[in-house]
């Protein structure tokens, strides 16, 4: 299944879309591994002949089919990380008309629309789409240090160890959600964790 | 008292600039400062003619930093309802006027990487101040300046003058156009479009735009409606318990103004949305003019902008 209806929630929490083909000077699609589906769902040899799709595969195996989409540009690596400094160069270059689609987990769509905004994108005109895991980039309100791929809640915070509770507070700026220390009035007194949904 | 707070002013300086253009200076009657604003913003002037009181919005030209007077462009239109007549014919340096506080709905969206501005005629008058605005921050800036003749062209030499890597003026009568698919094409990632002008000029760039991809937040646009005159229709103010008679010139704003009852407005040019009036009842026809409703909105009959929307038919109750 790589569809998965989030249950309601505040104002701060992301709200994803589908996405759909727009009319555009160029195309830049950007996804992580179930990701790939949302892009195939839309792709069209006109889309393609101006497209350039960065990919993170994720273990999936998606790759073969979106290069055999026969975009104008495509990349595969092994990271967002990786694929980062590429990202800013594709929007650097970028003109007025360019489309932006996401799609995949909230990580990949957050950071990459951090990109874009800072790029001169208005958030609102970047197309959404989440596929496959639903685990989330976490910053720990306490150290600042970012736990990616979080499925469970509470967490323990991979930079100071702080047990942390998942919040639905989410920053565009950091491309993160909140976690917050779930026992610091009682040290140890830790629930047992669960899945973020469960 | 609806609509921004208001300011006494003294006329302190007229000067025409061509056949159409008139250009007018104001400062505090009491020699304070005026309020800093924002490049974008209008001040609604009041115009008391005998019994009528006008009030037009105008955008303010001069430098959003000077506090020590505004300025104001105004064309006469000679089909109009008077407004811009009487700033033409009746008003004289030393004459004492009410301004509001000045109101931005064009304000610039500071967040952009470049600023394209495309203006028609008297739609020149918002972009002074953002200029000035720009200008003091290094901001990136284009402007492309639509007018009938060189003899009409109001600022063409100051900007040229001042600005001539950024202006592009384009004359009608030597059939000179704006080539606007070639100038959005290429334009850097992060550029916001801004029109203010005539309707069809507004409408143009708004759809070309949209075609080529561009956000919908990143086009901006300003058109002042003046109320049209339209046949005389009476109108039942429910909270107030009174019945109306809106006349051949006034709109229905003026109307519910002149009986006294208080009703909230800013612009009073069909954008700001400040005005919207709830229907309770009618029978008849709406003439909506606003750029506020949506379709749906105007098609329900359940909402009015009395700013410049108009009536026809027998009944129209209104939640006011």
């Amino acid at each position: 299944m790589s569809k998965f209806t989030f249950p309601e929630s505040i104002r701060s929490r992301p709200v994803y879309g589908t996405l759909e083909p727009r009319a555009g000077a160029a195309h830049l699609l950007i996804a992580d591994a179930h990701g790939a589906e949302a892009i195939l769902d839309i792709a069209t040899p006109d889309m393609m002949a101006k497209a350039h799709i960065i990919y993170i595969p994720k273990g999936e195996a998606f790759e073969d089919k979106l290069r055999a989409l026969n975009p104008a540009q495509f990349y595969a690596g092994p990271t967002y990380g990786a694929a980062e400094s590429r990202i800013h160069k594709a929007l650097s270059d970028a003109k007025m008309g360019l489309q932006v689609y996401l799609s995949g987990t909230e990580g990949l769509m957050g950071q990459a629309q951090h990109a874009a905004m800072q790029a001169g994108i208005p958030h609102t005109a970047i197309q959404t789409e989440h596929r496959g895991s639903v685990a989330r980039r976490m910053q720990c309100v306490h150290c600042k240090g970012i736990t990616e791929d979080v499925e469970i809640d509470p967490f323990v915070c991979a930079h100071c160890g702080l047990n942390l509770f998942v919040r639905d507070h989410y920053s565009r700026r950091l491309a993160a959600y909140q976690g917050v220390c779930i026992d610091a009035e009682d040290p140890g007194n830790v629930p047992e964790a669960k899945g973020i949904y469960e | 008292m609806s609509g921004a707070e208001k300011i006494a002013v003294t006329v302190t300086d007229i000067v025409p600039l061509n056949e159409l253009v008139t250009r007018f200076e104001f400062k505090r009657t009491d020699g304070g400062l005026l309020p800093t604003f924002s490049g974008g913003a209008h001040t609604v002037v009041e115009m008391r003619d005998g019994d009528l009181t006008r009030m037009n919005p105008y955008s303010l030209m001069s430098d959003p930093m000077d506090q020590t007077a505004y300025t104001i462009s105004v064309r006469r239109d000679d089909e109009g309802r008077g407004g811009s007549l009487f700033m033409h014919r009746n008003v004289s340096v030393g004459d004492e006027m009410t301004i509001s506080y000045p109101v931005n709905l064009f304000s610039l969206d500071l967040r952009a990487k470049k600023h394209l501005f495309v203006a028609g005629g008297i739609g020149i008058t918002p972009f002074l101040a953002q200029i000035k605005q720009l200008e003091r921050f290094n901001g990136n800036w284009e402007l492309h300046y639509a007018c009938r003749s060189e003899a009409l062209g109001s600022y063409v030499d100051d900007l040229t003058s001042h600005h001539p890597n950024e202006t592009h003026v384009y004359y009608d009568d030597q059939d000179q156009a704006i080539d606007l698919v070639n100038l959005l094409d290429g334009q850097p990632l992060g550029t916001h479009i801004y029109v203010c002008g005539p309707k069809g000029m507004i409408d143009w760039v708004r759809a070309t735009a949209a075609k080529e991809g561009w956000p919908r937040e990143a086009i901006h646009y300003e058109e002042f409606l003046a109320p049209q005159p339209g046949k005389p229709f009476e109108v039942k103010l429910a909270v107030s318990n009174k019945v109306i008679q809106v006349g051949e010139q006034e709109s229905l704003l003026e109307a519910i103004e002149r009986e006294g009852v208080d009703a909230p407005y800013l612009c009073r040019g069909g954008a700001c949305g400040q005005c919207e009036t709830r229907v309770i009842d009618y029978t008849g026809n709406f003439i909506h003019r606003d750029h506020w409703l949506e379709d749906d909105e105007h098609a329900s009959g359940e909402k009015i902008m009395p700013c410049v929307s108009r009536f026809e038919g027998k009944t129209l109750v209104l939640d006011r």
